[in-house]
């Protein structure tokens, strides 16, 4: 029977303006990757924080929030939402594409609306909504800044993430914009956004190359690392450390002019909350919402820092 | 194996004896032909500092596998002491300033915590009766879990100030040799030598190779486990202490995978993973055989960086390979 009657408010959801189902309740169903590096702590920092002010500005709307450390939980996860919520909408930032697209797809087949964020699904045209970064264009802002930063050209190393589609395209955005700049690339090694990683590698690329004059480190975290190498190997041919992502303590130094860290190019965790927003618009008014919302990667200097500086966020 | 003409005794035990001191001079001797600064000062004692944390943890694994145990919580242990440290640390300096004490202080947490948490792991494993790999493997997600909940999912960093001042504990040293690595040692020699002097490294040995006989020998069979594991807790806290001041900061992403590689780094150097035997200076050779792959790789441009793990796997299969082979003849 409850089956049937949010059924019914879902095929009105759908049709009508949501000020004709006043007293009814929707539930957004939130899934994303649990907090397991700095990026993602951000994430779910800001999901938190968007549900908990939706909650209390549309008291016309329930939310559930789950977090899944690997792909097969976040399988569990969505079942369970359908299972015992009976979701409305669901918001999911997909751990890894293939294993989600199905269960996504199921999800959508039950008639609720689907945002996927960040991460798309191996199959076209299952998402109402698509909200993402913009990774090719992440690499290229990083490359065009490398090559405005280095006039005369010079020689860099690259410490690249984990081996993913995102990485990829990050690295052939930057190789695009640098190229024909002069700018000679000594060697590029996986850092897997890991801090400790990235120490090791920055220091056998010390070790390797005696003349570094800068380092793509392509993330704050991968940046934190390098950074802890040179000042450990007291070398001063480096001339500074572009990272990316926009953690806080970064964009703080380049707010406070450290020469070291001249820029940062965002790729804002906060995507999150600008899908659950969009969605919850999308079911309580009648503003057409549905399509692709691609988020720019900005380059962040020391000019416009404060504007991109979150001091509460654990990111 | 040249030799024909040695009896074919002896043979055996030097080939498990040479089996890891071989694969680590062909490394070394790949690595010096391959880029002339590997054997430079700075890279060794780049590689030896680093071999310091897992190498601290391994000696004491060497302890914990020859008596028959096994712990996989070390690495998310690290992580949570090195987060609980900083946690400490930073809320000391409005009261105590910015100095020595509040380091020493951070340094007795990581003790206390390292010695409480293997002491918790060993009770429940002894005292319980509870397999040492299901209580590790609880233990190492509490950890892991705690470390994040503590950083709110984020990263804690040390105050910056205090930073500065913890710094030569990682970085600094005397006669140019730093202090992770004059650590290490010392906690390989007092392991090398308990390990092969002391009652209690035959007591491990013993309960490793038959519990019961151990038993009936009037070994405090509980007892000595629960020791070992202790003092595996007791090296985490070492090893923490020199992790915290390199970069200054903890997350859920510290000390990933620590357990495996120190599990390795002992099987490695020819400790037998059913317990029953083991050699403190073999796994020294073990760590430092892992940590030259990862430096050689990234030293050399060699193979496509994505075959890294591949080639690392090859050479530790290789490594016990080259020692099994002597004593399967």
């Amino acid at each position: 029977m409850k089956h049937f009657v949010s059924g019914l408010a879902l095929a009105a959801a759908l049709a009508a303006p949501a000020w004709a189902q006043d007293g009814e309740t929707k539930v957004i169903g939130v899934s994303i990757p649990a907090a397991t590096h700095g990026w993602a702590g951000g994430m779910n920092y800001f999901a938190q924080a968007t549900v908990d002010r939706l909650e209390e500005t549309y008291p016309q709307l329930d939310f559930v929030l789950a977090t899944a450390s690997d792909p097969a939980k976040q399988v569990n996860d969505i079942e369970d939402m359908v299972a015992t919520r009976n979701i409305d909408a669901l918001v999911v930032l997909p751990f890894e594409s293939e294993p989600l697209t199905g269960p996504v797809q199921n999800v959508k087949a039950s008639g609720a609306w689907i945002t996927v964020v960040d991460r798309g699904l191996s199959q076209e045209g299952i998402e109402d909504l698509y909200v993402a970064g913009d990774n090719p264009g992440f690499g290229r802002v990083s490359g065009e800044f490398m090559a405005s930063a280095l006039p005369e050209g010079g020689k860099i190393v690259v410490l690249r993430g984990i081996p993913t589609t995102i990485d990829n395209e990050r690295v052939e955005g930057f190789q695009a914009a640098i190229e024909g700049k002069n700018i000679e690339v000594l060697g590029m090694e996986h850092g897997d956004w890991n801090r400790d990683k990235s120490f090791t590698v920055m220091q056998d690329f010390l070790s390797k190359h005696p003349q570094i004059d800068a380092v793509w480190a392509s993330d704050d975290d991968m940046a934190v690392g390098a950074l802890g190498a040179i000042e450990a190997a007291g070398r001063d041919d480096i001339k500074f450390v572009l990272g990316g992502a926009g953690m806080k303590e970064m964009i703080k130094r380049t707010m406070d002019g450290d020469a070291m860290i001249p820029a940062n190019v965002t790729y804002p965790p906060s995507m999150i909350a600008t899908a659950i927003e969009i969605t919850a618009v999308g079911l309580v008014s009648q503003a057409p919402v549905s399509g692709d919302f691609i988020i720019g990667s900005v380059l962040v200097t020391p000019e416009n820092a404060e504007t991109y500086y979150y001091p509460d966020s654990p990111f | 194996m040249s030799d024909a003409a040695v009896p074919a005794a002896p043979r055996r035990i030097r080939m498990t004896v040479i089996g890891p001191i071989l694969a680590l001079v062909l490394l070394v001797v790949a690595g010096a032909l391959m880029n002339p600064n590997f054997l430079g000062w700075d890279n060794v004692t780049n590689v030896l500092a680093r071999s310091a944390f897992i190498g601290i943890i391994a000696v004491g694994m060497t302890f914990v596998i020859t008596a028959g145990g096994l712990d996989l919580s070390v690495g998310s242990m690290a992580a949570f002491i090195a987060g609980l440290m900083i946690l400490v640390m930073n809320s000391l300096v409005p009261s105590m300033g910015v100095g020595v004490p509040v380091i020493l202080v951070g340094m007795a947490v990581a003790l206390l915590a390292g010695l409480a948490a293997g002491l918790l792991n060993g009770i429940l494993i002894t005292r319980l009766g509870i397999e040492a790999f299901i209580v590790t493997l609880g233990s190492m997600g509490i950890y892991r879990s705690l470390v994040t909940w503590l950083a709110d999912g984020g990263t804690l960093s040390l105050d910056f100030n205090l930073r500065s001042l913890y710094q030569p504990v990682y970085y600094g040293g005397i006669f140019g040799i730093t202090w992770p690595i004059i650590v290490f040692a010392l906690v390989v020699l007092v392991g090398e030598v308990v390990m092969r002097s002391t009652a209690f490294g035959r007591y491990c040995a013993a309960i490793g190779s038959n519990e019961q006989v151990a038993k009936y020998s009037s070994v405090r069979v509980d007892r000595v486990r629960l020791m070992t594991y202790a003092a595996l807790g007791l090296l985490v806290g070492i090893a923490t202490i020199m992790y915290v001041p390199r970069l200054g900061s903890a997350s859920s992403a510290t000390g990933m995978l620590w357990e495996l590689e120190a599990i390795a780094a002992v099987i490695i150097g020819g400790t037998v993973l059913k317990g029953g035997f083991g050699r403190v200076w073999g796994t020294v050779i073990g760590v430092l055989i892992l940590t030259l792959i990862g430096n050689l790789l990234n030293l050399t441009d060699f193979v496509s960086p994505y075959l890294n793990g591949a080639i690392q796997g090859a050479i530790i299969v290789l490594a016990v390979v080259l020692q099994r082979e002597g004593k399967a003849r």
